[in-house]
């Protein structure tokens, strides 16, 4: 679905990926593990086209992302849940998922069907975002990326900071997006969480991919996890 | 004049709170405004009135096309950077400024006003147009309120006043808005100016007192703060004429500056501006 080829790219005269690739599947959700600042996080930018490659392909169905302009990349289904979510502060919730409908001209259907994952945001439609608390803030950060009806669905560390039933429930959620046929890219820390939804994993080290692992093939003390998360 | 006051502060304080540039130009843009709406009722053959709608037409879409080209050729290219697009403007405001001494040159010219109604008011005095100005700015106003909180513009506007990397990842384009926004913030000028000069006549330096009276507003009003400004432009659009007429402007400058001061003193976001 989604296949990233020798990529490099940096902030200015900083590179920090380094020829990276690897692949997103239909339906499965792909893990990105490493340590702090392994370039998990620029690695999605960089798939969103805020931080340009300066090498390699990315490609999404035979649609050359790499080369679009960062605004016209959703209208591909590509949609991004950003580490700290980045809500839109001042706007409310409707307004946030508003803003999700844009990109692809989603009717009030998908705002519906969107809304049916998460009947919480249903109650507070009118408040505005900043004032949620942290679980919803979160629910309402992939809702509002489930509006562009994504066929590629990454997310960077979307249960950080968040209590273990709201964590299940993130979780559930991308379980459940799997068998719609998204490719889901996740950005996680824990082994248990990764090992939990992921089907395969991808190690990262310093702005490298150090190794691809299938998740059925890891146990919680396999030498991958202590070698690139640090467990 | 409040209600025209608040006009042109309004389209400075969207740019600033869109964009975070502060157009030190958007007096020029008024000025050109008046200017614009010179010369299209100077030479359109056409009854004064109708003349007078069609520069209201035509001159805040003729300045909202040169703002969006100073954007992209200018400002665009600075990346926004707040402290570059001063000095940036700061450099339109001479460019505008020569080319209306040049092209229109340095008199003051009057615009007819498109009627003549003598009414008997409290507050307004004999002019029905004045009272027609004030009308018309607050129909602007609600329509740039309903843009803002209404539309699909104005909600992808205030996402990008947010964040506009994130606005970026839900397909917003951010090149485009701020164009547009610069463009719509220089035709709100131009249409408060229009709307005065039939008052005050056409002259290529006239944009300086806007633009003071306009940044004072919006550091009363608080920066960003759509509802900030209009209430800020009324209170020193009123006070202003009123202690003007039965004092002194001298004085109502004097009380202008205060305020400003004790407000950057205590509330330096704004009365209505929030804290960082
Ligand atoms: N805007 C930036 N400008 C310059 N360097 C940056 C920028 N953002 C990140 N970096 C650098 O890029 C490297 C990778 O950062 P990145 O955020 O991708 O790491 P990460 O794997 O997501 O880490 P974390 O687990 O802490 O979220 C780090 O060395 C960081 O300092
Ligand atoms: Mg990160």
């Amino acid at each position: 679905m989604l296949r990233v080829e020798g990529v490099t790219a940096g902030y200015g005269p900083i590179t920090v990926l380094r020829d990276v690739g690897f692949e997103a599947r239909a339906g499965e959700v792909t893990a990105i593990m490493g340590r702090n600042g392994a370039g998990k996080s620029t690695l999605l930018k960089c798939v969103m086209g805020l931080v340009p490659a300066t090498a390699g392909t990315i490609v999404l169905d035979g649609i050359e992302v790499h080369r679009l302009p960062a605004h016209r990349v959703p209208h591909h289904g590509v949609a991004y849940v950003p580490q700290g979510r980045r809500l839109f502060g001042p706007l409310t919730v409707a307004e946030n998922l508003s803003v999700g409908l844009y990109a692809r001209d989603g009717g009030p259907e998908v705002r519906a069907a969107v809304l049916e994952l998460f009947p919480r945001l249903r109650e507070r439609l009118g408040q505005v975002s900043s004032t949620l608390s942290g679980g919803e803030q979160q629910m309402l950060a992939i809702a509002r990326a489930l509006c562009l009806e994504p066929k590629v669905l990454m997310l960077d560390e979307p249960t950080e900071g968040l209590q273990p039933s709201m964590i299940r429930l993130i979780q559930d959620t991308v379980l459940r997006l799997k068998d719609t046929g998204v490719a889901t890219i996740l950005v996680e820390q824990r082994v248990d969480a990764a090992l939990r939804v992921a089907d395969a994993i991808a190690f990262m080290a310093n702005g490298r991919i150090a190794e691809t692992a299938r998740a059925a093939d890891l146990t919680p003390e396999a030498r991958q996890f202590a070698d690139h998360v640090g467990v | 004049m409040a209600a025209v006051l608040a006009l042109t502060a309004v389209g400075l304080n969207l740019v600033f709170g869109v964009m975070r540039v502060v157009n030190v130009a958007h007096g020029e843009f008024f000025m050109l405004g008046a200017i614009g709406a010179w010369f299209v009722t100077h030479y359109l053959p056409v009854p004064a009135a109708m003349a007078w709608i069609a520069a209201l037409v035509i001159a805040p879409l003729a300045v909202g096309a040169i703002a969006a080209l100073a954007d992209v050729t200018v400002l665009k290219r600075l990346k926004y950077d707040p402290e570059a697009t001063i000095v940036a403007t700061i450099g339109l405001l001479y460019i505008f400024q020569q080319a209306a001494l040049s092209f229109y040159g340095p008199d003051a010219r009057p615009v007819a006003p498109p009627f003549h109604l003598r009414l008997q008011l409290p507050w307004f005095g004999y002019s029905g147009y004045k009272l027609f100005v004030v009308v018309a700015a607050a129909v602007i106003l609600l329509g740039v309120w309903l843009l803002m909180t209404r539309t699909r513009a104005g909600l992808v506007m205030r996402a990008t006043q947010v964040d506009r990397d994130t606005a970026r990842n839900f397909g917003i384009d951010v090149d485009r808005v701020y164009a547009g926004t610069f463009a719509l913030g220089a035709a709100l000028a131009a249409a408060a100016a229009v709307l005065i000069v039939p008052i005050q006549q056409a002259h290529y330096l006239m944009g300086h007192d806007p633009l003071l009276l306009s940044f004072i507003v919006v550091i009363i009003g608080g920066l960003g703060s759509l509802r900030g400004t209009l209430v800020a432009a009324l209170v020193i659009g009123l006070s202003d004429g009123v202690i003007s007429m039965f004092f002194s402007p001298t004085l109502a400058k004097i009380i202008a500056t205060l305020a400003v001061a004790l407000v950057l003193v205590f509330r330096p976001q704004g009365l209505f501006g929030a804290k960082e």
